[in-house]
């Protein structure tokens, strides 16, 4: 049943803990989002989800593979190069600085991985990726320069490009934190339209918003933990932990 | 004279004024002392006879000439081309995580940074003195293969080895800084989507390092077609060991110099053409418009 589980997940940078044993298991087609103050350790759980970060205790299991590591005995060896990029092939990554490839228009962008790593043909990704734009209503922008596009736009490309991949899991880093007020609701609303498509995903956001309305559970992080899980109803509406209420009555302000 | 938005008088409809461009005096002033200075070395190079024009026509594309001139670009190529392999090599390993690899690139550069070219291309001239042969075998062990190192060392080889090896000290610096200069953001976003480091760093990083290596290189490469007169040391007979033979001979220095100067310019000029074509290509994506104008008062 569980698909994405993550058991004890440490990790700390220097003296720093930042993650202290994180448990949590996500569901086939589940959209989970991970709220909670800044430097609660949201952002670096998610990146050891791909192994963008290594980590220092703990495992991650997608549909029980182990990633970034394989286990002899009672050590895990670290994967090599292109092990673990073989295994990224199933994660799809939005960061909250879009990150899009400046020396690329959009089209190529979208069509830069699904060639080079998947060595699929260059006509079926090109129409796969003309699809995927018109998804995210940039059809017309295909010939366009990142540099060209407002940052909301480069989003949704950010987000059609990790899509081209045909990820089983979509990771969200604060994907609209980096957005003027008035562009923010049309990157939710493609994340939105992923969801209702039974894409899994896991959702770093501080749009309480965006996670009553569309995610199946909540997860509030602080201190390296998560202090409080549950269906968005139960989480945001009768935040049980001290920290879930004083967090949720902070931005509950604002939207 | 404050005035509220309800008390204010109407105020003349715009459609009658224009603007008018800033005036700019001071470029009067500078576009002149330009002419001037541009006239007087203009009727220096035409009134003094010592330049002897009409003999630098004639030596300008004399058979001896020409063959140094197509050396000295024989020389340039091949030494520039190795010379940027061993670049990026270096600098590849000085970003390494390899501790001993950064450590060897680094007394690399930290050497060739020390000892002037000059001396670098005698020292190799004369490895004979120092080693006299080269063999292959097992360090410290059995010889396989040995040859006498003036049968290796040419004045050619010579010259290309030490003119590579300093573009390679002082290019692996330029490509470091290049790749440097690309966003951590660009080579995480390709390590999300499944790209291996190769890949990352063919598709992703080296393209938008060139960018801003171009004009760099430009320069330690335009610096090559003039390094490549310091092997007149060594005696091969580029460019400059041509004319200074020929003055040698005739006494006819300044023109011969002239005729130096005027193909070296001729290299030059084609090596900043090749460079603005490459900079349109690369830069592609980045500041539209002329590069470098936000900078301008």
């Amino acid at each position: 049943m569980t698909f994405l589980r993550l058991s004890g997940v440490r990790k700390s940078f220097g003296p720093l803990e930042v993650l202290r044993g994180v448990d949590l298991d996500v569901g086939r087609g589940e959209v989970v989002c991970l709220i909670g103050p800044s430097g609660s350790g949201k952002s670096t759980l998610l990146r050891c989800v791909n192994h963008l970060e290594t980590v220092d205790g703990g495992e991650i299991r997608l549909e029980d593979e182990l990633i970034g590591y394989t286990r002899k005995g009672d050590t895990y060896y670290p994967l090599g190069d292109r092990a673990a990029a073989r295994q990224r092939r199933r994660f799809g990554m939005v960061f909250q600085g879009f990150h899009l490839f400046q020396h690329l228009t959009v089209l190529e962008n979208v069509v830069e991985a699904p060639t080079r790593v998947l060595r699929r043909s260059r006509g079926e990704c090109t129409e796969q990726a003309h699809e995927l734009l018109a998804s995210v209503g940039l059809a017309e922008k295909h010939a366009a320069y990142p540099r060209e596009l407002s940052g909301g736009q480069q989003q949704r490309v950010a987000i059609a490009r990790a899509l081209a991949m045909e990820p089983d899991v979509m990771l969200f880093d604060e994907p609209t934190s980096a957005l003027d007020p008035e562009l923010v609701g049309e990157v939710l609303g493609v994340m939105r339209r992923l969801a209702q498509r039974t894409m899994t995903m896991i959702v770093v956001t501080h749009e309480i918003g965006f996670a009553r309305q569309v995610s199946d559970r909540v997860a509030v992080m602080d201190g390296g933990t998560i202090v409080e899980l549950g269906t968005p109803s139960e989480v945001l509406g009768a935040p049980k932990h001290r920290t879930t209420q004083v967090f949720v009555r902070s931005l509950g302000e604002r939207t | 004279m404050p005035t509220s938005t309800s008390t204010r008088a109407p105020v003349e409809a715009p459609a009658s004024v224009r603007f008018a461009r800033r005036r700019q005096p001071a470029r009067w002033l500078t576009a002149g002392a330009a002419l001037v200075l541009a006239a007087m070395f203009a009727h220096f190079l035409i009134t003094n006879p010592r330049w002897d024009w009409r003999l630098v026509g004639g030596y300008l594309f004399s058979a001896d000439i020409l063959r140094g001139l197509l050396n000295t670009v024989l020389l340039t190529l091949i030494s520039s081309a190795a010379g940027l392999v061993a670049g990026v090599v270096v600098a590849l390993m000085r970003l390494s995580d390899d501790p001993v690899l950064r450590w060897v690139a680094t007394a690399y550069i930290w050497f060739i940074r020390a000892i002037p070219a000059l001396v670098l291309l005698l020292l190799i001239f004369f490895l004979g003195a120092l080693l006299p042969k080269l063999s292959l075998g097992v360090p410290f062990g059995p010889e396989f293969l040995s040859v006498p190192t003036n049968r290796l060392i040419s004045q050619f080889s010579a010259a290309v080895v030490g003119l590579a090896l300093v573009l390679g000290a002082y290019s692996a610096e330029i490509f470091r800084a290049g790749i440097l200069s690309v966003p951590a953001g660009q080579l995480e976003a390709a390590t999300a989507l499944a790209m291996t480091r190769r890949q990352r760093l063919r598709r992703v990083v080296l393209p938008q390092a060139i960018r801003v290596i171009i004009p760099p290189l430009s320069n330690e490469l335009v610096t090559m077609f003039k390094n490549t007169s310091l092997v007149s040391v060594v005696g091969y007979t580029e460019l400059l060991t041509t004319v200074q033979l020929i003055y040698g001979r005739t006494y006819q220095t300044i023109p011969l110099l002239l005729v130096a100067c005027l193909w070296y310019l001729v290299l030059t000029s084609l090596a900043m053409i090749g460079q603005r074509c490459l900079e349109r290509r690369f830069g592609r994506g980045f500041a539209a418009g002329r590069p470098g104008k936000e900078y301008s008062r």
